[in-house]
């Protein structure tokens, strides 16, 4: 995934779309990047410009992207999971036609950034069997059930309003296959996003029991969203974390602490307009600040379910394997199809220069 | 069907290939955005042959009418420049600036020029 010409610049991408985008979107503008700048790695990043393939960069550069690209592809084909759970069950046509096309992004999400991580030499099949085999994670929201409909608003809303946060500042990553894919993935997202919404603002206009089950739903969604940006990264706790050296050579623009700061400050307003009651009784403004103060989020909690011992972990790779083991016979027919049609070619290729 | 499952082309696959299956060839996909662009690359992605590499683009670069072509092409089959010889494969453009219009001193007062 290298390209994103198709998409109009002018376009507004979604409600995270913020000066550091519009950066972004006008870093691809930019023509003169061959001006005055030499070929070495360090000289291309201090000059804010993007790594490509073929150039040379340092090994845990490109260990730390391999990682990090392969992480975020399994969490989007993972994360098809918990909403596909409710497909057969939407409450209408209308609905599931429109779950159905989120799932699908998802697909197209992971395939985007398998192929970012192949442009660093590594096969797509290599990066499923670390998957299958646990040696590579996938985000933690994911071994969360999702025991109502209103938990299908609660992620389009809540986890994917964080994934957003989170990826818009990756579309200016330095490694460009990763940004390209990362537009790309911003732009579909703010459709996941705003339905997710809808869903809640619908249920939170309808019935009492209705209302009951969004809330329920934010209740549970709106901690595992906050731990979603990552362990504490600023101050003390920024040492000997990986932000310093990510920050460094342009994969990561902000700390986890500030991309969650600019979620709360985005996400309250908007809970209040759904008139859902985010569960936290330490949520103030801060005027001081100019942001929402918020509590403490539960790091063991977190720790624990990346661990492994979270809610589905073991249900989500055990599905996972299944669905690509039981799909084995039809990339067998279409690597059979294929033989036969190559097979046929090479015939009537032969027979034409015999006749001739 | 031993022999027809292995792919019909190993040119995609890597030099050490991942045990268990073989990965598909890669192919890099160009869209037309619409009617009077040119083909523009937006991504790869595997495909056992170029039929379903075509279906599969479709179904993954142009789910929102991002399109109305598409090309795919193997990526083996393409040929491009190499990093570590840009200068020298590009350098002899440098010194041609007479090529550009703004090389040129004319008065400023000369309408439509």
């Amino acid at each position: 995934m290298y390209g994103n010409d198709v998409i109009d610049p002018n376009e507004p991408l979604n409600a995270a779309e913020t000066a550091d985008y519009d950066a972004a979107a006008e870093h691809d503008d930019q023509r003169d990047g061959r001006d005055a700048v030499g070929d070495d790695f360090d000289a291309l990043l201090a000059a804010d410009q993007r790594i490509e393939p073929r150039d040379a960069m340092p090994d845990d550069y490109r260990e730390t992207l391999i990682r990090q690209i392969a992480q975020h592809a399994h969490s989007e084909i993972i994360g098809m999971q918990p909403e596909g759970n409710w497909i057969t069950r939407a409450p209408s046509l209308r609905r599931k036609a429109i779950l159905i096309a989120k799932v699908q992004d998802e697909a197209g999400h992971g395939l985007y950034l398998y192929s970012a991580a192949e442009t660093l030499g590594i096969d797509r099949q290599e990066l499923l069997e670390r998957l299958h085999d646990g040696k590579q994670k996938y985000s933690s929201i994911f071994n969360y059930p999702t025991l109502t409909w209103a938990d299908c608003g609660a992620i389009g809303w809540l986890v994917d309003g964080a994934a957003i946060m989170n990826q818009v500042p990756l579309c200016r990553c330095s490694y460009g296959p990763y940004a390209r894919a990362m537009v790309r993935v911003c732009k579909e997202e703010s459709f996941h996003q705003r339905q997710g919404f809808e869903i809640l603002w619908n249920l939170m206009r309808g019935t009492e029991s209705q209302k009951a089950m969004a809330q329920d739903a934010a209740d549970r969604w709106w901690w595992p969203a906050l731990a979603m940006f990552g362990p504490p990264d600023t101050g003390e706790a920024a040492k000997g974390g990986h932000t310093e050296q990510s920050m460094a050579w342009g994969i990561k623009r902000f700390s986890n602490d500030d991309l969650r700061q600019k979620f709360v400050d985005m996400m309250v307003p908007q809970a209040e307009k759904l008139g859902i009651v985010l569960p936290d009784p330490e949520l103030r403004w801060n005027d001081e600040r100019g942001h929402w103060d918020f509590g403490e989020i539960d790091w063991d909690e977190f720790w624990q379910v990346l661990r492994g011992d979270g809610p589905c972990n073991a249900e989500r790779i055990e599905h996972r394997r299944r669905a690509h083991d039981e799909g084995a016979w039809v990339r067998e027919a279409a690597n059979a199809y294929a033989a036969k049609q190559a097979t046929r070619e090479r015939e009537q290729q032969q027979q034409k220069e015999s006749a001739a | 069907m031993s022999g027809a499952t292995t792919p019909s082309t190993g040119a995609g696959a890597p030099s050490e290939p991942a045990q268990g299956e073989r990965s598909w060839p890669l192919w890099e996909v160009f869209v037309r955005g619409k009617r009077g662009l040119s083909h523009v690359h937006v991504g790869s992605l595997h495909a056992p042959d170029a039929e379903l590499a075509l279906r599969n683009a479709r179904d993954v670069y142009t789910r929102r009418q991002e399109g109305v072509s598409i090309w795919v092409v193997k990526a083996d089959d393409v040929t491009a420049s190499s990093p570590s010889e840009k200068d020298s494969f590009f350098d002899p453009a440098g010194d041609k600036i007479y090529r550009h219009p703004t090389f040129y001193d004319v008065p400023e007062d000369v309408e439509y020029l």
